[in-house]
This record gives structure tokens, sequence and C-alpha cells, in this order.
């Protein structure tokens, strides 16, 4: 390159320099609407769930509590402090009470039949309960009288109740991980790895159910599934495994209810 | 070398002899400038009007539909956004900047009910 061509090349890169774009990064937080207009509730019910799969962790009660917490601190809704229902056992006397009334009307419930917890016999069948044996159960749900006689009780708030699904889960596959290496020189180096592992974790899979207190109807459904793994070796307790999947759904939970912003950055350009 | 000196003159020389682009895209650019400044400052609904403007004068300025969809996206007009970011990538479908924008706002987008956008 002679030198003339070298001050040229100088002269067009400082002349192109400019004529880049020049950019700004700027903080953005991305407003969401909630999905359910609830500005016509001032309660909120989390009612319980019909839960089943492991018995480590009682989902029905933490599904409850991790709720009604999220929705004291995130939501303008005032929280009904109530006790939690064994909605599995509601269930199941609906059932019963239909299946003796042959044919009735179905509104046997609402009684306080099967409120509360700790019954040891149902507990251990909820263990044993897959996602298609919950979904037997959700008939409760479409009972309107059940679900309005519920709200009555509790100034007709919006009544949060679904299916809650959490058990155990084996899956191996190919798994990435890092590994160090040092070369002939003594310098490190991190190689990605793949090998194949078996693993395991839980799969957590609920149904949101947003009831209107006053009418009994069903407003809005939302489903969800999500899974975790660890490494065959580690011994993670179900109760934070269920915690960690937990915490995946929140926001979509709470984005149900009330405004919801996601934080970021963008970057503008000129 | 006369060559290369000849087509460097022409390359800059070029968009001098449309002079109408030439001001369209300096009075789009000042908008735009002026819609960073405002938007810095948090004057969101100020800085659309600007990249709108400057998207008016100019619809070839990718920049002006980058800033106007991220402005949107703020104000939570997603569909607005979408087709912002969308039009910005048609014109200048190599940036990585505006790509980056669009996929970080595409990950909100497609978590959202139809209803909500």
């Amino acid at each position: 390159m002679t030198g003339l061509t070298k001050t040229f090349a100088s002269l067009a890169a400082l002349l192109v320099v400019p004529a880049c774009t020049s950019y700004y990064e700027i903080p953005i937080e991305t407003p969401l609407k909630p999905k359910l207009d609830v500005s016509r509730f001032q309660r909120v019910l989390i009612a319980g769930f019909v839960a089943g799969g492991s018995d480590d962790v009682d989902a029905n009660l933490e599904t409850a509590r991790l709720l009604r917490s999220q929705l004291r601190t995130e939501s303008r809704l005032q929280v009904v402090d109530a006790e939690v229902l064994d909605l599995l056992t509601v269930a199941r006397d609906e059932s019963d009470l239909d299946y003796l009334d042959d044919g009735g009307n179905g509104n046997g419930a609402g009684n306080g039949n099967g409120a509360g917890n700790g019954d040891g016999l149902d507990e251990e069948a909820a263990g044993d309960l897959s996602e298609d044996d919950l979904e037997e159960y959700e008939y409760i749900f479409a009972d309107i009288s059940y679900w309005r006689q519920l709200g009555e009780e509790h100034q007709n708030p919006l009544i949060v109740t679904g299916t809650i699904h959490f058990t155990p889960h084996a899956r191996a596959g190919m798994v990435t991980s890092e590994r160090e290496i040092y070369d002939e020189f003594g310098r490190r180096r991190v190689v990605p790895v793949r090998a194949y592992r078996d693993r395991r974790g839980f799969v957590l899979s609920p149904k949101f159910i947003f009831i209107d207190g006053r009418t009994g109807v069903t407003l809005y459904t939302e489903q969800h599934r999500e899974e975790v793994l660890y490494d065959a070796s580690s011994n993670t307790p179900a109760l934070s495994s269920y915690f960690e999947l937990m915490d995946r759904l929140i926001p979509s939970f709470l984005g149900a209810l009330s405004d919801q912003s996601i934080r970021g950055s963008r970057i503008l350009l000129k | 070398m006369a060559r290369l000196l000849a087509a460097a003159i022409l390359f800059w020389l070029l968009p001098l002899a449309s002079g109408v682009a030439a001001d369209d895209r300096e009075e789009a650019r000042a908008h735009v400038e002026f819609g960073i400044s405002v938007a810095q400052a948090e004057l969101w609904q100020e800085a659309i009007y600007r990249w709108k403007r400057a998207a008016e004068i100019d619809p070839n300025y990718a920049p002006a539909w980058n800033n106007l969809g991220i402005a949107y996206e703020r104000e939570g007009l997603f569909d607005e956004a979408l087709e912002a970011y969308e039009t910005a990538l048609d014109l200048e479908p190599d940036n990585l900047m505006i790509q980056q924008n669009y996929d970080l706002f595409r990950e909100i987008y497609d978590r959202l009910d139809e209803d909500v956008r």
C-alpha cells in the first residue's frame, strides 16, 4: 500500500465513521395489561386446588399460600384469608351426592364439606392421581351453584381455583457441560462437552381457573407446564423444585389479574 | 489510484446530486435526534410524534421506524410496535441492533394473548 493510498484510506475511514449510525441504549419498561378485567372485584379468594402427583409436596396448600402471598404484594385486590379447601374431597363428595341423587340438580355443594386439609387418606390418594385423573374432577369447576354459594360466603370475590399436578420425572439424553482443559503451555481453556446422562427432576402442570364469585361462572382459564431436570446424582428436595417451577409461572398468573411490566433495554438509532 | 479517488468522490457527491432526498434525510435525522433526547427525558409521546414525522418525511429511514417500534412497545401499543420494527428490518435487514430490538420485543409479543395486544 502506497503512502497516498494509506492517506486516502484513513481519510475515507474518517468520513465513514461519522456517517455510521450512532446509537443509544435506553432502559424501557414494557407494560402488560391484565388478561382479565378485574375492575368489578374488590376481593380475591384463592379457594384451593384439585391436586395430585408427588406426596412430598402438598401442592394444594403450597400453591394457595404462594399465590395469596404474591397477590398481597402485586395486586390491588384484597386477598381473602380463608381456609384452603380440599377440593379433591369436595369433588368426590359432590360426585357421591350426585350419584345418590340419581340425576338430581347437583347442588349439594357449598355446605362446607371437605373444607380444610389434613385428611390422610385423601392425601395418599392424591399422590396416585395422574394428570388424566385430575381432569375427571374438573366437573367441580362447572358447578355454578357451588361457586356462587362460596362467593356469597366471602362477599362475592374473584375466585381462583383449578388443578395442580406435581410429579417426579426422569429423562436421559445428551447434555452439554463445560470442561476445563490445559494445553502444553499450561493455558486454561473451557470447552463444551456433550455426554449422555440420566437426569431426574419434576414436572409441574397447573391449570388456573378464575371464577366470578357473584355468578359462579368461569371467566378465564390458563394452563401451564414446566419441568426441571437435574443431574441424577443431585438430590434436590421436591419442595425447592416446586418453588423453582412456580417462580416461572407466577408472572403469567399475576399477568391475568394485574398490570405487569417487563424491564429491559432497547437501542435507539440515529 | 485515480480511478479509486474518482469513485470515492462520486460516492460522496451522489447524495448531493439528489438534493431533495438529502434534505429530507437531514430533516428526518433532526426529528429523530430530537426524539431521542425527549425519550431520554421520558417524554415518549413527544418522541413518538417526532419519529412519526421523521418516518413521514423519509419513509426509508430505518432508525425512525426502529425508534418508533421502541416507543410503541414502551406505550403498550404492541401491534404498532411490531409493524414499526418489521418496517425497520425490511429497510435494513442486516442491522444487528434493529434485529436485537426486534428479537427482544418478539419474546414478549409472542407470549401475549391476542386480546391484550
